[in-house]
């Protein structure tokens, strides 16, 4: 058993400071595991989030030693035992108490997004899609929303002006899963250029880099996405290509109030 | 007199997992103000965790498949103590929800001719879980999760409920319970209530269930006078992590032995052969060659017995164990490795390989996993009228893992993520119809508020008192050893003396802190249903004199056949106490009887 002091900050919105918490660890164990044992032993009312303990439900980020990881996918002999693990909430979002933060930012954001909206089912009332067809959108939905991409955004962890008209990578990547998926039908792309802030990321790729499903955020969203906002505003052939196929791209007004779906429509406020 | 805020809407669900979500989709789309009110964050219910798939009888792999299949292997897979209604509604509805889904946005796995792909589970007959490699449970709760959000459902989120009310002629009218990260007290008033609040897993000490899983809805609906049946039956799940001890518990997906993955023994031997049951014989294969090309062949061939159901399958590895043939951490060796590809283990169990990778350090392409049961899901629940699920309370509806009967005596794997969608969707129209319908006050009584509150909170008063994290391991090691897969008279009546000094020292926990997001006061409330739920299980598995399903008693291993046509239903009595009473099964109809025969299909 490896001693280690764990230096967790305690505190909520009006202020706090780091607490340090002398441990014993067991081989194999996690983050999350050592919390939940101060909990148990030294500090019951330490608050973190956390839910499945096995990296699926995304509850449980926390900056450790200075970068967002999940708690209980951080085995402690990864790290070095000689100065105190360093644990910090989320930085981006506001302290609830101590490891948990205030996320309904990412909720917020989820509701701004105009939903999907499917294309009629074949004769037989379902759908045909192909294999190939459905995996760049599975990639994007392997998703466990822990938000620690848009934690390390700097685009709005140190801009919290930004946060009104910045979707952020938890949510670009939703938006290029819409805009790839074989039967979605809105379209998007200026909305995302106009108030969700695409401009803003310049791809730093920050959020590939902690993702824990490593989803490749940028490269496989963000500027795809990118590329296809600027073809629907600038590109001439682009442009023909509308003209031909009658094809208009929808103002942002338009795309968040597009229902196919009839259900949707009519609970609309 | 306690402080609250009071919020009104036509139906309100509690529990945001596959159940809860599709029944407050549901009673929206109906033109109803539905809300949601859950312990988590949303979308970080426990149906997040279900890896393997839905099953349905599409048809798209083997078209042999078809509703009737589906309904018999439920039945029989439940030892035939399930509900007949429930098993056919859920068979034949099972095909729609998934092509809703799809409707919503899901995207699962597709065959070559574009349609749903279906993966092989252990007790059905044909591949028949619809899947997204091994996260669907994932795919599921987000489609849903963003169904609800597009259909703009009011969601209280981290939000626990503590007690349920009645208006003045008995209909639940009401739920108290207090927002985790303030500790303010909400009451909610509704004309109808669906429960939705999953399992009880937590209450046991290496367990697939995370924190939330406290039977919160099981002890809600007990307290206010509804009837729960089958409490006994638990289902240990045969493969969970068993090292390193950090993660013993955690779920291994079935799918590993779905794929082609198979048990072996310290010996290296293929040991599920050796415990196949006369029940099962007829359609499990009884050599290696068989099993192996069942893969490819369903027709002409028989299921590998790693795929019998998971109480048969849970039953062995703890017989192996038992019998000095387990692995050093005290598992068995589930082996994919040898028998797939490495390309083909890491695209259908991605979420596998990267759990083991991770935590264990074991890669699962070169390597077998050591494993062994693991507490998974509780079979019994809140007795409910199948085609409305409403409960035997007027109000009260329940859907998902903390309603009972669909799963008799042992679920089938994948049987969970559809039943929470047929019978989600079904609680939703339950509770609307009945919501549409009433015409009675939905007014509570504030004594009843001011008591249940002073209870929840006397808590953070105590100055000194028990340790709640103290409480809850005592708890975990009782029903661990005592109430566990292997059942005996003499330690059930053991394990009800310690629930019952536990109830004792409940009564004197104390934490510090305050009320606004303490895990410890969280945990001192969760705790007095955690007890209930834990009685219920243990009287049950006192009064079943038999081994059905989930329910293994050393000192009656045998089947009794009178006992597999009774369902035990707790209730409280006006004492208050528990009590458990024998009650007859419904009566199967004659032509649902006969798909039960072995070659009906």
């Amino acid at each position: 058993m490896a001693k280690v002091v764990m230096r967790i900050w305690r505190g909520d919105s009006e202020g706090g400071e780091f607490q340090d918490f002398p441990t014993e660890v067991s081989e194999g164990e996690v983050v999350l595991d050592v919390v939940h044992r101060i909990q148990a032993e030294a500090a019951p009312d330490l608050a973190c989030r956390w839910n499945c303990k096995a990296g699926k439900c995304g509850s449980c980020s926390a900056e450790i030693n200075g970068l967002p990881h999940l708690m209980c996918m951080t085995r402690m002999d990864t790290l070095p035992t000689e100065e105190p693990v360093v644990i910090a909430p989320m930085k981006t979002f506001p302290i609830i108490r101590d490891l948990v933060t205030d996320v309904s930012f990412n909720y917020e954001m989820a509701r701004r997004l105009p939903p999907f909206a499917p294309k009629a089912p074949g004769p037989d009332g379902t759908y045909r899609m192909q294999q190939i067809d459905v995996e760049r959108g599975q990639e994007f939905r392997k998703c466990i929303e822990c938000f620690m991409c848009q934690d390390i955004c700097h685009v709005i962890r140190d801009h919290e002006e930004n946060k009104e008209h910045y979707a952020g990578p938890r949510l670009f990547i939703r938006y290029m899963e819409l805009e790839s998926h074989p039967l979605d039908t809105n379209d998007r792309r200026e909305l995302l250029r106009q108030e969700m802030g695409l401009g803003y990321c310049n791809i730093t790729k920050c959020c590939t880099e902690v993702c824990p499903e490593h989803i490749k955020i940028t490269d496989n969203a963000i500027i795809p996405l990118k590329e296809r906002v600027v073809d629907a505003s600038y590109d001439p052939i682009a442009w023909l290509g509308r003209k031909i196929l009658r094809r208009t791209k929808k103002s942002p007004e338009e795309a968040a109030n597009y229902r196919r779906d009839p259900q949707v429509a009519g609970s609309a406020k | 007199m306690a402080e609250y805020e009071q919020i009104d809407f036509d139906v309100i669900v509690i529990g945001a997992g596959g159940a809860g979500l599709r029944a407050a989709i549901e009673a929206k789309q109906r033109g109803l103000r539905a809300a949601i009110v859950c312990k988590s964050l949303l979308g970080k219910a426990h149906t997040v965790m279900a890896e393997g798939g839905a099953a349905a009888a599409m048809g798209n792999v083997w078209s042999e498949d078809n509703w009737m299949v589906h309904f018999r292997d439920t039945i029989r897979g439940g030892k035939m103590l399930g509900n007949w209604r429930m098993a056919q509604l859920h068979a034949q509805e099972s095909p729609d929800r998934i092509h809703e889904l799809e409707a919503w946005g899901a995207l699962f796995d597709r065959t070559n001719d574009g349609r749903i792909h279906q993966r092989d589970f252990g007790g059905h007959r044909y591949a028949r879980l619809a899947h997204v490699g091994d996260r669907t449970g994932l795919e599921l709760i987000r489609t849903l999760q963003q169904r609800a959000v597009a259909l703009d459902i009011d969601v209280f989120m981290e939000t626990k409920i503590l007690r349920l009310l009645k208006n003045s002629s008995g209909e639940i009218s009401g739920a108290v319970g207090y927002q985790r990260p303030t500790g303010k007290i909400l009451v909610f008033t509704g004309k109808a209530f669906v429960m939705a609040t999953g399992g009880i897993g937590r209450s046991w000490k290496y367990s697939t269930n995370s924190w939330e899983s406290t039977g919160d809805g099981h002890a809600l609906a007990l307290w206010a006078g509804a009837d729960l049946i089958d409490m006994e039956c638990m289902q240990f799940h045969p493969t969970g992590m068993v090292w390193p001890l950090s993660v013993r518990g955690l779920l291994v997906t079935e799918g590993v032995r779905g794929d082609g993955g198979v048990l072996r023994n310290s010996e290296g031997k293929r040991f599920m052969f050796d415990y196949i049951p006369q029940v099962f014989a007829a359609e499990t294969a009884d050599n290696e060659a068989e099993a192996d090309r069942w893969y490819d062949d369903h027709i002409n061939n028989r299921r590998p017995p790693e795929l019998l159901p998971r109480d048969e399958v849970a039953r062995s590895i703890n017989a192996e164990v038992k019998a000095g043939r387990g692995g050093p951490h005290g598992g068995v060796y589930l082996d994919i490795a040898t028998r797939r590809s490495a390309d083909f283990i890491k695209r259908q169990l991605p979420s596998m390989y990267h759990q083991f990778k991770e935590l264990a350090g074991v890669d699962i392409t070169a390597e077998p996993m050591e494993v062994g049961p693991t507490c998974h899901y509780i079979m019994g629940g809140i007795r409910v009228d199948a085609d409305t699920a409403a409960s035997t309370i007027p109000g009260l509806f329940a859907a998902g893992e903390v309603a009972g009967g669909l799963h008799g005596a042992n679920r089938l794997g994948g049987n969970s993520l559809s039943d929470l969608l047929v019978f989600g969707r079904r609680a939703g129209m339950g509770a609307s119809d009945y919501a549409e319908g009433r015409t009675s006050s939905t007014a509570v009584d504030r004594a009843e508020i001011d008591s249940v509150v002073a209870e929840a909170t006397a808590p953070l008063t105590r100055e000194v008192g028990e340790n709640p994290y103290d409480l809850q391991r005592d708890l975990q090691d009782t029903m661990q050893s005592l109430v566990g897969i292997i059942r005996t008279e003499s330690e059930l009546v053991q394990a009800l003396d310690v629930i019952n000094s536990l109830k004792e020292r409940v009564k004197n926990v104390a934490v510090n802190g305050g009320p606004s997001y303490n895990p410890g006061w969280n945990l001192a409330t969760d705790l007095p249903a955690m007890l209930s739920v834990c009685t219920m299980v243990t009287k049950g598995a006192i009064e079943r004199k038999e081994s059905r399903g989930g329910h293994t008693r050393d000192d009656f291993p045998a089947a009794d056949a009178a006992l597999g046509k009774i369902n035990f239903v707790q209730r409280v009595n006006d004492a208050g106490e528990v009590v458990v009473a024998p009650e007859p099964l419904p009566e199967m109809p004659d032509e649902l009887k006969a798909l039960l025969e072995e070659g009906a299909h």
